[in-house]
Order: structure tokens, then C-alpha cells, then sequence
């Protein structure tokens, strides 16, 4: 690739051609103050915090956006350009509430730490609040308009990523701000609580329906049985909520933390998820066995589900009738569980942390009561999971590793691998391929579904049954497979289909900030779990074995079908549409 | 066979003065006196006249009247038409005073009509006229004589700039689409003249439509391009309707559409219409609008003419900018570089509003001086006012003072004092008017018309309002003088695009020339508050 | 309920034209005289654009309106050019004849009061333009006897 040579603040810099003022400049280890740029999102050059000077140009140039050019002399740092950041600054303060100790991203906040960066001492306007209302109309998200700055992050995520739109503009100029349509509530359109754009919000506009209270009065109850469980993803990013570097493995560190809340039982999801493998890989084989509906289409994603739910509803027969291992785990509990231990169900609290925010939205929904109760009771999303620690003064990196309860706390390698995206899919293929050729696989890292693209494709031979799969993660790419499936051009057998980026390490409910470097080195972590596990898949995961032999029978029997397995609802995109 | 031409000018200044029952009037009155088959009465564009009611001219007497009433036409049609005399009173004469002259155009004397050489010669609803008057006579002989190259050259070597404000050489941006290979190319004409005091754009719509049908087929020739838009903002119904109706007379005769002139090159238009936003009138934000999204600006690079409309090569030219090629094209650009200046050649529309007895819109070359437009064409200040200030260019444009009355206006001049020409429009305020009463106007103008995509712009236009509301309160400080004027410089290089960047320009030009009225404003608060 | 029959002729219409949605918003309007949640959900869905960024749309430019306007609608300008011709008196006076404040609506729906920018006409400033029709060289007086021959023009109607 070409390369070029340019001067920042008198420095001599080479970058390759098409490299950004703001990417050259980090490079020499200059950070270049920024609001709206998001490295994973197009650069809008809005919050102007990011301008520099170049020499010849009469105009300042927002370095997110302006490339490189041989020769080209920048300032970064002149008494104008400083000048010009702090305006830009101080007009976005004096909009925003201030109420820093009160708001959910206190100290990791991106308009908190740029304030720092410039050394605001004083804002010379006087405040004036933004126009909408806090808006707590949906089960995951909350949007708190009143601190928007108006960087679009999160109508660009919502659109770009997601392919979702349920937000965008209201208005021009002063008054402009982000809004759903009409001003419904975020609840009331078609948004399928990702959480992608909580992820993507530099300040606390945007957050997660809070259960910690509720799961603190569930600890504090001293007649609930409270249990926990743990996705996958969440042990390969909680630590950097305690500072550790991205990509620190902490699982059972996590189970300490966990335990020391007051949690009576720490279980891992991961045992749902082989559970997950054996029913679906089942469902997958009957499916290609006695001509049933093709592709097969994943559901352990619940953003996901609602999306299908909501813009494919025509492909819902395609969707796998397994419930997420979340709430495969909620219905155990409070059945296989509660009789193996002779706790009454009714006393059982049945918490999760997850990766997640539609999780919430899962599990609140009035279908998922196949126990006879709402089979898990809160979910706490990773960020929710390291303040509850930080509540009681637990440092999460410094505790001694335990390990998870039985039964429902033992797993495979196969399982922990679904935090990727691609990892349902080689999990599965792990397993059907033993259930169909009687033979051992040779070797069980199924590379071509792993990595971050957004679309993988691969053809598995299974004794001379080929079968053609395909993976995506973030909804954009979820899209691109559908369209191609409903027009009948696509000829797999098996998707796997995630919502968000990278799959769940790249979740909504996942630490702030989170980048494809970041999403990169968390699943490099939940590879690594894999490779310590002494199994690595699902079906001879003995608790699994166990749990068929002593409770569900077969998988995708009578039983099974009961508690594992559910049914999607047809919904549109515009509930009054139907005028 | 008509005997008589009745010309009444149907554009939006005279229609907002009656000039439309004042027509009916007329058809009325001369079928009741049996005239309807000698007189043909003509709708046509501007005439040039625009404070003074209803304007209509006899042919071929070459007669104007203005202020015409509904009650005035039965005298007119049985005086003149019938009796041959010229009602006096309602006679228009350049200046006041002056020799009652038949025969002579309004303002003849200092102008030199190009862009507007028809507008008010011809009836724009009529093909038949412009090609009368030589017109797609350019586009015949660019399509037959003539490579696109040759177009371009020709341009090239006339110096002509763009009339939107920027002044950005035409046949430098062609030269940049027309490199390009993509086989879509678009040309817009940009019809959104949001520009406060700006109606240039619109009398050269409604005045002589054909004229900008055959600039932008050249420039489509030029460039390779075989698909145009014209960008009209939604106020400007009739623009609208007659650029309609001249580009379906157009197809009709075979000048749109397939092999023009039994060429290879074929080229069709389409209008699209603005719905209510100024900031649309920036080249970016347009195309966002044709895209049918907010029209917020886009991040240059790439231009337009690399990447413009869904994503092809594409050129962006004001009205009155396509309005010069024919002419160009058919009188060469030697022709052209001998009016205006060497290096501001051509000529240039200008519009004269606010405190002025002959307020509307004249051409002249440019290099005029603004005592001239100010005192000569516009006939000075009402009321025996004195002259306060001028901002030339619409509500974005510098600000002239008395000292600059005899500065040449002309790109080249103005950017001296960092001013500019902008759109053309003058607008001259008696020393009557408030100085901060006026920036807050400017101020509240940019506020209604940031789209609100970057934070300087946005939050910056409201906070400049806020800080005029509070010196004008008297609650003000010279320390939030300093912050206006602190803010206006940061916004004018920070701010996204031009309407940010533009917004600045006569807050800091009433601060420089002005900063006492500000700052008294300050200290009579803080002497009250003391 | 409301009959969207004509959204979906409208969309029709401009099938053959590329990105539509600004033409398609203004028959729609002109059709029902706003543009209703129920009527941009219909575009919505007939035209495969997100209703999210079509109420971006419609909300960032003057010419809609998402809410029920009056009859008539009377937009004043009072840009710099009418600005120094006295268009804060007309003004004034318009608002004290209809007993309103800009963006309001009469209580019998005749009237609504909005700014224009500027409409091109300022040699005979001040101006105002109801529904499509437009007023120059406008006094205080000359203004409220326009809007009387509306009033007298829209009770009649009634």
C-alpha cells in the first residue's frame, strides 16, 4: 500500500494513504480530543471537538474525518485550535445536565473524560435543557434525551449496524434532538433492545433497564433461594470494568464475586448452551431428515429473535424452537433443579448475567413460564454484575478463583465458545458431525465460521451429506442473509445468526467502550477457555447426559419440548400501521 | 393578426401587488370593447420595476405604466388604445422628474442585460419567443460544431464564475466531472435561493426558463452528462410551474430528450422540489434533499463533481450561472471577458433592498461602485435618511459602511475587506435603524436555519441569540460582548459547512464597524445594576 | 378510519422516480393537510424507508407539518430585508388581530401563524404569504384587511 509522509505539531509521521488526521496522530501518541467519532461507525464530524489546523487552509478540519495528504503540515495543538475545542466543549456542557454522580456512566463517561482532557474550569453559558422526556417505556433500554449530545452514535448504530432505524432526528437547528417516531416510546416501536446504541452513547442518554435493585432485594430476602447463572461472554470482558486489560479471562473469579454477593448457587449458562447443541443439532438433523423447513436458523440471540419477529416474520418457521440456553436455564431451575434439591420453586430467584440487554426483554416475556413461574426473574447485564461488586467494595481482579456449582454449573469447551459469533455454529457442527459419522472429528477448531466478518460461509462434510452453513453477527448482515433466503437464493442448511458485532462478547449489555480491537481480544479469550477444557463438546458433557437420563427422557421428546423449547410471535414493524 | 402587445409582468412581486386581477381586468374590458382580436395581452417575467404595483408596457408604442389598479384599465384601453394617448399619470419614468421618454427600458443607462436580456421581452410561457430571440441557438451549434472539450474551453477562457457566492470557476468544476468515466453523471441547477434579499434566481425562472433548459443541456453536453435537476424551493410556485411548462414546450420541440440536433447526445431534465429549508441551498445539503433526506450538509471531500447525487459525478451550478453559457457559447468568450473587470468578468444581477427609493433588481458589469447602485440606480435613501450600512450578499454577506461607497463591487475587491459578493443581494439600511436590533434579525435568521448537525453551528447560532436577547434586555456585559464575538470567530473556521461558517461574517462586520452601539448596550446595565 | 387509499396512490405515482420521498410528502399533505403518525406509517410501509428517518424528514423542513394546522396559514416574514421595511409592526399587528403567537392556531382553526424565510420578494417588503398566495408593500392596516377578506372568505365557507 502507498504510503505517506506528513508533519504533525513538527513531527514527521508515515502512515499508509487513506489514513485519518486523528488515526496519524495517536500514532505518534498525540489522542486527539473526539465526542462523535466511534471507530465503528462513519465519521460525522458533528461535536467539532476533534479540529486541528492545516497549514495553507483557511478553514479548521476535523481530524476523525480528514485524510492525510504527503506533505501536509498540521497543528493539533495551536492556541486557535485549543481556543476552538473548548467552545465546542462548552457549548455541549452547558446543554447537558451535570448531575455526573447521579448518572450511570459517572467516571466512564466520554464527556466527562474530554472535559478533563481539556481542562474546563469554567463554562460561560448558562445551562438550557434539551427537549424529550426520559423515556423508561421498554424492558431493556432507557433513554434519558436530556444528556444527549447529539454525536447521532447511536441513530448511526441503530441504522448502519443494526439495520434497525428505530431512532433517528426530530427537528432542526437548536431544538433539534433524538427521537422515536411521534414520540412513542422506544418500547412502543419496533427497537429489539440490542443495546448496540447504549454501547455506542458517550455519555448516559442511553442505559440499561436497571435490576439491581430487584436482584439486592432478592439477596436480602432471606426466604428466596437465589441463584445466578453466567453467559458465556461475560467472563472474557467483566474485568475491564475493574480496569483489567481487554481480552483477562476471569471466570472463576467471577464465581468468587458472585458467591461473595450472597448468591447461593453460581451456575454457568454454559451448561444450557451443550444443552442448547444437543436439542438443536437434533432439530437440525430431523429437519434435513424428513424435509422440514430450510435453513435452520439459530435463537439463542434474543435481539436477533426480535428482529425476525418484527421484519421477517414470513421466516419465523425457519427459527429453531429452542429457547436460548438463558432461559433454558430459567425453566431447569425451577424444575429439575428445585426437585433434585427439594426447594420449592416458588422460593427460587433466578438471576442471570449476561452480555445483554434484550436478555431482559427475553425473559420478562409472558411466554417464558413453562416452570408454571417467570423462569428467571432479572437479568444483569456484565456492567450491572461489576457495580453491583463495586456496591459492596469487591475488586473483582484481586479475588481467589472458585469454581462453579453443580450440576448445572458444568460445561464444555463447546459451549463457552458461543460468546463468539460463529461459535453456536462450530459447536453444533462439533456435535452433529460425531452424531452422524460415528466418528471422532479430527480437528474440532472449525476455523472457517470463526473471525469477525460479518457474513462467514462453510460446507461440512458429514459422510457425504454436505452441509452448507452460514454465520453472521450484527443485524445489518443479518439482513443480507435473510433477504437472500426469502428470494430462495441461499442453499444452506444451517445459519447462525447474532445481533450484535463479534456475537455476544460484543453484546449491548457488555463494558463501555467496545471496538472490533476490543471485541477481537475477548474472543481470543473465549477461544482460549476452549482450548483448557478438558471436553470440548457438548454431548459428552456428563451433567447434560446425566440431566436426559434422570429428567428430560430424549432430547427434542415430550418433556424437553416442554421446557426447552418455544414459539415466536408474528409482529410488524409499525404496531398502527394496520390502518 | 394583434396589432398591440400588452406585456404585463406576472412575476411574484407584481403578483403580490394585484397583478393578476388587473390582467383579467383587462381581457374583460377589451372583449367588452370588441379589442380582444387587436390586443393580445402577454403575461411575461419581471420588468424590471418593482415597488410600483402593477407594471404592464403597450407594444409597440413601448409604453410603460405602473401601479396599475383594476380601476385604471377601462382609461388605459379607451385613452390609449383607443385614442392614442399615453395616460400621464400612470407613466413610468426611469427618473423622477425626468423627460417622459417612449420607448426606453427602465434603467437602460447603467445596465448591460445578459442573464436577463429576455426576462420581460418575452413571454417565458412561449418556446416560440425564446427561439425568437436566438434562442437554442448555443445548444445547435455546441451539438454540431463543437466537442464537449471545446464547450469547456470556451468557458474556461471567459473567466466565468459561479453566481451562487462562491465564485468558484464554472469550467474548472466541469473539468473535474468531465474526467470522470462514471457513465451516470447528474447536472443540478440550484434553484434554492434562500439568500434573505435574494430574488435574482427567481425572475430569471420566471422570466426566461428556456435560458436555463439550454445551460444546463450544454453543461450536461460538456460533462457528459443525459440527466438534469433543477432544485426549486417549494415557495416559488410559479417558478415552479413555469420551468414545468418550459420544459414540457421543450420536449415537445425535440430540444430535450434523445439525439438533440440528430446528435448522439441526448439529455432530459426533471424538476424536484425544496420544502422549507435555506440550508438546502448549499450544494451537499441539496443533494441530500434530491435523495429525499434531511438536508444537512455532507463532509467534503469528495465534491460533487466527483461524488455527488447517489454517489455519481455531478455538477452543481446557480440559475444564474447556467443563465450566461448560451451566451457564451454563442458569443464567445471574448465577447464576455470585455464586460466587468479582468479579473471579475461578465456581468453581474444584482438585487436592491431594504432602505432604498427604487428597491428590485438590476445587470450591470461588475466593478460598479455601491455609491452608484446605492444613490444612481437605486436612487438613494427614503425620507432624507442618511446612509447607516449595506450588507451585500443576503443575510450571510459582509458588511459596507460610507467609507466603502466608492469601493468597485466586484469579487476581487470586496474580498480585500473581507467581504463579498455573495448572492447579489444589497441591502441598504437607513442610519435610522438599531445596529444590534439588526445583528439579532441576522442572528435569529441562521438560528430558524442551522440544521443542527455540528455543535458550533447548532448550539452556537442559539447561544448568539441568547447573548443579543440579553444585551438588548439590558442585562448584558461587555464581557458578553467579548463572548459573541469570540464565539463568531471560532464558528466562522470551525463550524461544518458554510452556512456556520458564513453566519459570523456580518455579526463580526457590525462589531467591527458598530462595536460602540454593542458595548453602550452592556454598560447601561451595568451602570443600571450598579 | 382513516382512508389511505390516496398514500398509496401517491407512493404509485412516483414509482418511476428515484428517492421520491419529498414529493411524496407533499401530495400527502396536500391530500389531508398534515402529515399524520397514521399517514407516514402508510408511506412508511409502502415505501420500504425506516418511519424513523421519514419523521426526520418531515420534521426538518418548514413546509411540514405533522400537526393539524389552520385553514389558512399565515406565514409573515421577517428576514433583514422586511426587517428594516418594518415588518416587526405588521407583525405585531397580525398577532394582536388574531390573538395569537407564532406557530398557534385559532380556536376556530381558520388561522395558523408561522415565519417564512425569505420569499424572494423583498423589493415590495414587508411580505406575508397565505397558503399560496403572497402580500408585499404590507402596513399594519393593509395586513389586517387581507386577513378580514380571509376571515369573512373562511367563515362563509364554514
Amino acid at each position: 500500500m502507498e504510503n505517506i509522509t506528513l508533519t504533525i505539531d513538527g513531527k514527521s509521521v508515515t502512515v499508509p494513504k487513506g489514513t485519518t488526521i486523528l488515526d496519524a496522530a495517536e500514532k505518534i501518541n498525540i489522542k486527539i480530543p473526539r465526542l462523535c467519532y466511534h471507530p465503528d461507525l462513519p465519521p460525522v464530524s458533528a461535536c467539532r471537538l476533534c479540529v486541528v489546523e492545516i497549514e495553507g487552509d483557511r478553514l479548521l478540519r476535523t481530524s476523525c474525518s480528514w485524510k492525510c495528504q504527503e506533505g501536509m503540515k498540521v497543528n493539533t495543538r495551536s492556541a486557535f485550535v485549543r481556543e476552538s475545542r473548548k467552545m465546542a466543549l462548552e457549548l455541549l456542557l452547558s446543554r447537558h445536565p451535570m448531575k455526573c454522580t447521579e448518572c450511570v456512566r459517572n467516571n466512564f463517561c466520554e464527556l466527562q473524560s474530554v472535559a478533563e482532557q481539556l481542562g474546563t474550569r469554567e463554562i460561560r453559558f448558562d445551562y438550557k435543557e434539551r427537549k424529550g422526556e426520559l423515556d423508561t417505556s421498554s424492558a431493556a433500554i432507557v433513554r434519558d434525551p436530556s444528556k444527549c449530545i447529539l454525536c447521532r452514535r447511536c441513530i448511526q448504530t441503530c441504522e448502519l449496524v443494526q439495520s434497525v432505524s428505530a431512532i433517528g432526528l426530530e427537528g432542526r437547528g437548536y431544538e433539534v434532538w433524538v427521537d422515536t417516531p411521534f414520540g412513542k416510546g422506544i418500547g412502543d416501536v419496533a427497537c429489539v433492545s440490542c443495546g448496540q446504541c447504549i454501547d455506542r452513547c458517550p455519555v448516559g442518554a442511553l442505559y440499561e433497564n436497571d435490576h439491581t435493585a430487584r436482584v439486592w432485594k432478592a439477596l436480602d430476602d432471606p426466604t428466596k433461594h437465589v441463584i445466578v447463572q453466567t453467559a458465556p461472554a461475560v467472563r472474557a470482558s467483566i474485568g475491564e470494568m475493574f480496569g483489567m486489560p481487554a481480552g483477562s479471562l476471569v471466570t472463576d473469579k467471577l464465581v468468587a464475586g458472585l458467591r461473595m454477593l450472597g448468591f447461593e448457587k453460581v451456575f454457568d449458562t454454559d451448561f444450557t448452551a451443550d444443552l442448547t447443541i444437543i436439542e438443536e443439532g437434533t432439530e437440525l438433523l430431523s429437519r434435513i431428515n424428513k424435509g422440514g423447513t430450510l435453513p435452520l436458523l439459530t435463537s439463542c440471540s434474543p435481539g436477533w429473535i426480535n428482529f425476525i419477529e418484527h421484519f421477517y416474520p414470513e421466516l419465523l418457521p425457519h427459527v429453531s424452537s429452542c429457547k436460548s440456553p438463558q432461559q433454558m436455564f430459567g425453566a431447569l431451575a425451577k424444575t429439575y433443579y428445585a426437585q433434585k434439591n427439594g426447594i420449592d420453586p416458588k422460593d427460587i430467584y433466578c438471576v442471570s448475567i449476561m452480555p445483554c440487554t434484550a436478555k431482559k426483554y427475553e425473559a420478562g416475556r409472558p411466554e417464558m413460564n413453562d416452570s408454571g413461574f417467570q423462569d428467571v426473574d432479572a437479568v444483569l447485564t456484565t456492567r450491572e454484575a461489576a457495580v453491583m461488586m463495586k456496591q459492596v467494595g469487591i475488586n473483582l481482579p484481586d479475588l481467589t478463583e472458585e469454581p462453579y456449582d453443580d450440576p448445572l454449573g458444568i460445561s464444555t469447551g463447546a459451549a463457552v465458545i458461543f460468546g463468539n459469533t460463529g461459535g453456536v455454529m462450530e459447536a453444533a457442527l462439533r456435535t452433529v458431525y460425531e452424531l452422524v459419522t460415528k466418528k471422532p472429528l479430527d480437528d474440532i477448531e472449525i476455523k472457517a465460521v470463526r473471525g469477525l466478518e460479518g457474513i462467514k460461509e462453510a460446507e461440512i462434510d458429514l459422510n457425504g451429506l454436505k452441509v452448507k452453513a452460514a454465520v453472521s453477527n450484527g443485524l445489518a448482515n443479518a439482513r443480507k442473509l435473510l433477504d437472500k433466503i426469502a428470494a430462495g437464493e441461499a442453499h444452506y442448511h444451517f445459519v447462525e445468526i447474532m445481533a450484535c458485532p463479534g456475537g455476544c462478547i460484543g453484546g449491548g449489555g457488555q463494558p463501555i467502550p467496545t471496538s472490533q480491537d476490543i471485541r477481537k481480544k475477548r474472543a481470543e479469550a473465549i477461544y482460549l477457555e476452549d482450548r483448557g477444557m478438558k471436553i470440548r463438546k457438548s454431548h459428552e458433557n456428563p451433567a447434560v447426559q446425566m440431566l436426559y437420563k434422570e429428567f428430560l427422557g430424549e432430547p427434542n421428546g415430550h418433556k424437553a419440548h416442554e421446557l426447552l423449547h418455544t414459539h415466536y410471535i408474528k409482529k410488524t414493524v409499525y404496531k398502527d400501521a394496520e390502518a | 393578426m394583434h396589432r398591440t402587445h400588452i406585456l404585463i409582468a406576472m412575476d411574484a412581486h407584481t403578483i403580490a401587488q394585484g397583478a393578476r386581477s388587473v390582467k383579467e381586468a383587462l381581457q374583460r374590458e377589451l372583449a367588452l370593447a370588441a379589442l380582444a382580436d387587436e390586443v393580445r395581452v402577454v403575461e411575461t417575467g419581471s420588468l424590471g420595476i418593482y415597488n410600483k404595483g402593477v407594471v404592464l408596457v403597450i407594444f409597440p408604442d413601448a409604453v410603460y405604466y405602473t401601479g396599475v389598479q383594476v380601476q385604471d384599465v377601462s382609461e388605459i384601453i379607451s385613452e390609449h388604445l383607443i385614442k392614442g394617448r399615453v395616460v400621464e399619470r400612470l407613466q413610468y419614468t426611469d427618473v423622477p422628474g425626468a423627460e417622459k421618454v417612449a420607448g426606453q427600458a427602465p434603467r437602460a443607462g447603467k445596465q448591460v442585460r445578459v442573464v436577463l436580456k429576455n426576462a420581460g421581452i418575452i413571454d417565458p410561457d412561449n418556446i416560440e419567443e425564446y427561439i425568437a430571440h436566438d434562442g437554442y441557438e448555443a445548444l445547435g451549434k455546441a451539438l454540431t460544431a463543437m466537442k464537449p472539450q471545446d464547450v469547456i474551453a470556451e468557458v474556461k477562457q471567459s473567466g466565468l464564475q459561479g453566481r451562487g457566492g462562491a465564485f468558484f470557476p464554472t469550467a474548472l468544476k466541469w473539468e473535474f466531472a468531465a474526467r470522470e468515466t462514471s457513465k451516470e453523471k447528474y447536472i443540478i441547477c440550484n434553484a434554492d435561493e434562500g439568500e434573505p434579499g435574494t430574488f435574482k434566481d427567481r425572475l430569471i425562472l420566471e422570466g426566461d426558463p428556456h435560458a436555463i433548459i439550454e445551460g444546463m443541456t450544454l453543461t450536461g453536453y460538456a460533462v457528459g452528462a443525459d440527466k438534469g435537476f433543477i432544485y426549486i424551493r417549494g415557495e416559488y410556485r410559479m417558478s415552479i410551474n413555469r420551468m414545468q411548462k418550459a420544459i414540457e414546450q421543450a420536449r415537445a420541440h425535440g430540444l430535450l430528450g434523445k439525439n438533440l440536433f440528430g446528435s448522439n447526445f441526448s439529455f432530459d431534465l426533471e424538476i424536484r422540489e425544496g420544502a422549507g429549508a435555506y440550508i438546502c441551498g448549499e450544494e451537499t445539503a441539496l443533494i441530500e434533499s434530491i435523495e429525499g433526506k434531511r438536508g444537512e450538509p455532507r463532509d467534503k471531500p469528495p465534491f460533487p463533481p466527483t461524488e455527488g447525487l447517489w454517489g455519481k459525478p455531478t455538477i452543481v451550478n446557480n440559475v444564474e450561472t447556467l443563465a450566461n453559457i448560451p451566451q457564451i457559447i454563442l458569443k464567445g468568450a471574448a465577447w464576455y471577458k470585455s464586460l466587468g473587470t479582468e479579473k471579475s468578468p461578465g456581468t453581474k444581477v444584482f438585487t436592491m433592498v431594504g432602505n432604498i427609493n427604487n428597491p428590485g433588481l438590476i445587470e450591470v458589469p461588475m466593478g460598479i461602485t455601491l455609491r452608484e447602485i446605492v444613490y444612481e440606480i437605486g436612487q438613494g435613501i427614503p425620507g432624507g435618511k442618511g446612509f447607516q450600512l449595506a450588507q451585500m450578499g443576503g443575510t450571510t454577506g459582509g458588511i459596507l459602511t460610507a467609507e466603502h461607497l466608492d469601493l468597485p463591487m466586484s469579487v476581487e475587491c470586496l474580498r480585500e475587506i473581507g467581504a463579498g459578493l455573495g448572492s447579489g443581494a444589497l441591502l441598504v439600511v437607513d442610519d435610522t435603524q438599531n445596529v444590534v436590533d439588526l445583528v439579532m434579525n441576522f442572528v435569529e435568521f441562521f438560528n430558524h436555519e442551522s440544521c443542527g448537525k455540528c455543535t458550533l453551528c447548532r448550539e452556537g447560532t442559539g447561544r448568539l441569540l441568547e447573548l443579543l436577547e440579553k444585551l438588548t434586555d439590558g442585562k448584558g456585559t461587555v464581557q458578553d460582548v467579548a463572548l459573541i464575538e469570540e464565539l463568531a470567530k471560532i464558528m466562522m473556521k470551525g463550524a461544518f459547512c458554510g452556512l456556520g461558517q458564513a453566519a459570523p461574517v456580518p455579526i463580526l462586520g457590525c462589531l467591527k464597524y458598530f462595536r460602540a452601539e454593542f458595548e453602550k448596550l452592556a454598560k447601561t446595565a451595568g451602570s443600571a445594576a450598579a | 378510519m382513516q382512508d389511505l387509499k390516496k398514500v398509496d396512490e401517491i407512493v404509485k405515482n412516483y414509482s418511476m422516480t428515484k428517492t421520491p420521498l419529498i414529493y411524496i410528502l407533499k401530495d400527502v399533505q396536500k391530500e389531508y393537510g398534515f402529515l399524520s403518525e397514521t399517514l407516514l406509517t402508510r408511506v412508511a410501509k409502502m415505501t420500504n424507508i425506516p418511519l424513523s428517518e421519514i419523521y426526520g424528514v418531515a420534521t426538518f423542513y418548514s413546509l411540514f407539518t405533522t400537526e393539524a394546522k389552520g385553514k389558512y396559514i399565515v406565514r409573515c416574514c421577517n428576514n433583514a430585508p422586511c426587517h428594516v421595511k418594518g415588518s416587526k409592526a405588521v407583525l405585531d399587528k397580525i398577532k394582536e388581530y388574531l390573538g395569537l403567537e407564532m406557530n398557534e392556531t385559532t380556536p376556530d382553526g381558520l388561522f395558523t401563524l408561522e415565519f417564512t424565510s425569505c420569499l424572494g420578494l423583498c423589493a415590495v417588503a414587508p411580505v406575508m404569504m397565505i397558503n399560496d398566495e403572497v402580500y408585499g408593500n404590507l402596513t399594519p392596516e393593509k395586513a389586517v384587511s387581507i386577513l378580514k377578506d380571509y376571515k369573512m372568505k373562511g367563515l362563509a365557507n364554514a
